[in-house]
Parts: structure tokens; C-alpha cells; sequence
């Protein structure tokens, strides 16, 4: 799903051209041609976002609102389809989830917020993604209640600006970003845009994801890139960015047939959910929280300098199939190859050895808490 | 004087009398971006033209090597397992993958030159 129909014209993010001016290098991904590097290059990409502040466009992002009557009523239809405790919600607070199928696998991962303020009470803002997002919200659509309505926000524009220069870059436009939280979301005025602003991210780095009109778009891509301390980012970086930060990648770390808990993404389903269950795939989730899940996603270091890549088995030292890499490559600020992927329970153990076998040969690896790189959340 | 020439998928070989030098050509390096591990072959295998000679590995993925003549490998450049960059930092000088001996000469007839080359790489960029 995560793959688009490669016979469907790709789409154009709103800062297609910047991109292009700015010397991307442009790939076919998720149904759209996303910038996949600038000029600098993957590894000084990465290394700027660890530095200082990289600036992404993820416009290819699903944007929408689940809209009722009030916030309970948002909730409650929204927690008939994501194990999340979404009722708690505080005015202005974000979260983490998962929609899920009957089976309790994941249809795709998702941030939803509540908005702060009280007039817009009954909304849920939800970001979904790109690869997923027709898919989801066909599957929301159909199982929405009398007075809950999906409103997809396709004339909004998303981009990220991640690292630890992140706040003081945003607080020169708006100072308010300087108080957020951790996982809020807030209305902000930048230098005269109207943005929807959340201090969140999937790099590991500290950092917001900023909303805004399409046409308004191009605008706050230059005003934030103005800064010294800003350079844009495109997705390879991205990507090994949140592979050191050990975060799951749909349609490859986690997908229809990996439970949340099998995911290492227990933490995301709240007591409550967990005591009262009444989401999808309830029996097989609450039964792998009590017992442990078959297997699980686990962080793994080859020794070496050789990457191994999706799909790599994973093997015991004796030779005993256990697992598959689901996500692999080289971490650059590790400074050597790291990968992610599902291990038989029992040899999920920190510093289990294991193989990973790359083009037939066995190469050395043990399994490491995740992530590689520290977070640097702004809690 | 060495003659170089260049394969479709962008491997170059400069020759030596009987003795040619191979790696990836600039625009293949630049396709790739960051290289971070080269895995390279032992000397004395024999490889075939067309067949897999060694493995290239970016941030992003690993693409094979081929060889653009048949032949036995001499030597493989054991500076890349340290410094896999410098397949983007020098790929015609200090960036090359193995030396091998030509088995047969002729081969290179189905070989591009420089100009052809870049040629070929203007027509596909």
C-alpha cells in the first residue's frame, strides 16, 4: 500500500519548483516526485539536521479533520479505529496511533491532534501518510457514525523544520513556538502566515511540523531557508534520520500483518485502552501485551562496515531462521550500518548474536536497544 | 598512453597494455551519492563480461558492479574498505574498485569511448 500504482501519473507537491531550483535530486515516491536530496548529499543532510536545522517538505503527507459535535464524540468514533486513548486528548495535545485492521494490524500510523482552541472543540486533526492515505480514508469514511464527518485538508501544505536550531529559527518568526511542548499543537502567526504548528517530528532531533495553505507554502519555505542556520532536507536523509531514531516506517517496519505490540509500540496504547479495550484487533493485542508477542522489532548492529538492507533473513549463529530485516542501511551519525527488523521473541534479547545473511553470506550482528542516536525531544 | 573506456551501465576500464583498471564513472557516482561500502572481489577470481564484479552500497541502496571485460582479478583497491568516499571524491583516480587482466582484447570493441560516452550519459540525463 505503501506503494503507489506505478501506472498512475505522480503528483507534485506545492514546492515542486522550489525544490528544483534548489537542485533536488527528484524520485517517484508514495504516488508523488519528491525531492530525495539536495546538492549537499544524504550524509552532510543528516548531519546538518543533527547540528543545526533541516528543513523538509512533506506536503506529500495526508492532512485531514474528523469533525463531530464535540470532542467526545470525535473521540469516540476515532478510538473505534486506533487502540490509542484518544478521549484524554488535552486541548492542544498530540498523539501517536495506529488505524487497525480486525486482525490488529496496521493499516497505517498516524499523529492526531486536539486542537487548542476551545472554538474548533470536536475536531481531530490527523496526519497520515502519503503512501496510505486513500486507502485510509476510504477505510474512515466507511465506518464513520451519524454526525461525524472526514474533511481531507488537500489544499495544505506540510513541511518540517528539525534539529536543535529548530526553536530558535521559529522563535525569531514567532516567539511562541519557544514555549511548546513536546507533542502539542498550536495556531501560529509566522512573520504573517497562518500556520498549524506541532512540536513533534521523525527525525529523533527536537523540531515542528508546520501546516499551512498551499499557496502560502512557498512563501514560509523561504522565509524559514533565510535563516543561517536552515538548509532544506530532503527524504534519503529522512530516512536515515528516523532509522537512527528507531522509528517504524510503513510498508516496511510495520504493516497489515505487525501488531502495535510486535511493533515495540506498546507504549502508544494508554491504560485505559488496554482496560477496556473496543478497538480493531482487541483479542490478538491485548493477548500479546499479556503474554508477549511471537516476535518482535528489535534494533540490530552488524559488526563491520557492510549494510543490510530490507529483507535480509536473520538467522542464529547455528543457522536457525529468526527473523527479517525490515529496514537497513548506514546510520551516519552512528558512522557505520544499522538496521531494524522482526526477531522470533525469544532471540529478541539485547545483545543476542545473531546473522544477518547479505548476498548469501552471514554477517555478524547483536540486537541493540533502540534508538541509535539518542532523542532530543523538547519534553 | 592508457585508453579508457566506459560500459551502458557506467563502469569504466583504463587500459594497460593487457592490464585494465575499472571502477564507476563520475556520473555514476554522483547517481549514487554517498558511497559508505564497496565489496570487492578477491584477487584471482575470474570474471566474465557482464557478470557481477562487486557490489557498491549508498545511504540509500546497493547496486552491482559489472564487468565490462572478461578477465582474472589482479587486485582490488583495499583503501575503499576504509574510505568508501573516495568512490565520489576521485572515482577516475584514487576511487578505482580492482585491476584485472584482459583475457581477450577484443572485447573492448563493444566498449564506448570517452566521447561516446559522455555522449550516451547527455542522451540519458
Amino acid at each position: 500500500m505503501a506503494d503507489a500504482d506505478p501506472t498512475e501519473p505522480l503528483g507534485r507537491v506545492p514546492l515542486h519548483d522550489a525544490h528544483v531550483a534548489l537542485g533536488a535530486r527528484i524520485v517517484p515516491f508514495a504516488g508523488y516526485e519528491m525531492p530525495v536530496q539536495y546538492r549537499d548529499g544524504i550524509i552532510a543532510e543528516h548531519g546538518w539536521t543533527r547540528d543545526k536545522a533541516g528543513l523538509f517538505d512533506v506536503s506529500h503527507m495526508g492532512q485531514a479533520r474528523i469533525v463531530a459535535a464535540d470532542h467526545e464524540a470525535a473521540a469516540r468514533f476515532l478510538e473505534t479505529l486506533v487502540p490509542a486513548d484518544i478521549l484524554h486528548l488535552k486541548p492542544g495535545q498530540q498523539r501517536y496511533t495506529q488505524l487497525l485492521n480486525e486482525q490488529g494490524g496496521i493499516l497505517d500510523d498516524l499523529m492526531v491532534a486536539r486542537p487548542a482552541d476551545p472554538a474548533l472543540d470536536g475536531t481531530l486533526i490527523l496526519v497520515v501518510n502519503a503512501g496510505c492515505k486513500e486507502h485510509d480514508y476510504r477505510h474512515i469514511e466507511a465506518l464513520l457514525t451519524q454526525g461525524v464527518a472526514l474533511i481531507r485538508d488537500d489544499d495544505r501544505a506540510l513541511l518540517a523544520l528539525q534539529g536543535p536550531a529548530a526553536e530558535s529559527v521559529l522563535s525569531r518568526l514567532a516567539p511562541q513556538a519557544a514555549e511548546m511542548a513536546f507533542m502539542t499543537v498550536r495556531p501560529l502567526d509566522i512573520g504573517g502566515i497562518a500556520a498549524n504548528v506541532s512540536r513533534s517530528g521523525y527525525t529523533g532531533e527536537d523540531g515542528y511540523e508546520i501546516s499551512v495553505a498551499a499557496a502560502d507554502a512557498a512563501r514560509l519555505w523561504e522565509r524559514l531557508l533565510a535563516d543561517a542556520d536552515v538548509k532544506p532536507i530532503g527524504l534519503g536523509a529522512r530516512d536515515s534520520l528516523r532509522l537512527e531514531a528507531g522509528l517504524p516506517l510503513y510498508g516496511h517496519d510495520i504493516n497489515q500483518e505487525t501488531s502495535p505490540v510486535e511493533a515495540n509500540l506498546t507504549w502508544s496504547i494508554q491504560r485505559r485502552r488496554r482496560e477496556e479495550g473496543g478497538f480493531p484487533g482487541q483479542v490478538r493485542i491485548l493477548d500479546e501485551i499479556a503474554r508477549g508477542p511471537l516476535r518482535r522489532r528489535v534494533g540490530l548492529l552488524p559488526e563491520g562496515r557492510q549494510p543490510a538492507r530490507e529483507g535480509a533473513e536473520i538467522r542464529t549463529r547455528d543457522g536457525q531462521l529468526v527473523g527479517e530485516v525490515t529496514s537497513g542501511g548506514f546510520g551516519p551519525t552512528v558512522g557505520g550500518p544499522i538496521a531494524m527488523g522482526y526477531v522470533v521473541s525469544e532471540f529478541a534479547g539485547i545483545d543476542t548474536a545473531l546473522d544477518l545473511i547479505v548476498r548469501g553470506r552471514a554477517v555478524p550482528a547483536r540486537v541493540v536497544a533502540l534508538p541509535f542516536t539518542p532523542h532530543r525531544y523538547r519534553r | 598512453m592508457a585508453d579508457i573506456f566506459y560500459s551502458k551501465e557506467h563502469e569504466y576500464i583504463r587500459v594497460e597494455g593487457d592490464t585494465g583498471t575499472v571502477g564507476i564513472s563520475p556520473y555514476a557516482q554522483e547517481q549514487l551519492g554517498d558511497v559508505v561500502f564497496v565489496e570487492l572481489p578477491a584477487a584471482g577470481k575470474a570474471l566474465t563480461k557482464g557478470g557481477e564484479a562487486a557490489v557498491v552500497e549508498s545511504v540509500k541502496a546497493a547496486s552491482e558492479v559489472y564487468a565490462p571485460v572478461s578477465g582474472e582479478v589482479i587486485e582490488a583497491n583495499a583503501a575503499l574498505e576504509a574510505n568508501p568516499a573516495t568512490v565520489n571524491e576521485d572515482p577516475l583516480g584514487a576511487g578505482w574498485f580492482l585491476k584485472m587482466r584482459i583475457a581477450d582484447k577484443a572485447e573492448l570493441s563493444g566498449l564506448m569511448s570517452e566521447a561516446d560516452y559522455a555522449e550516451y550519459v547527455k542522451s540519458i540525463s
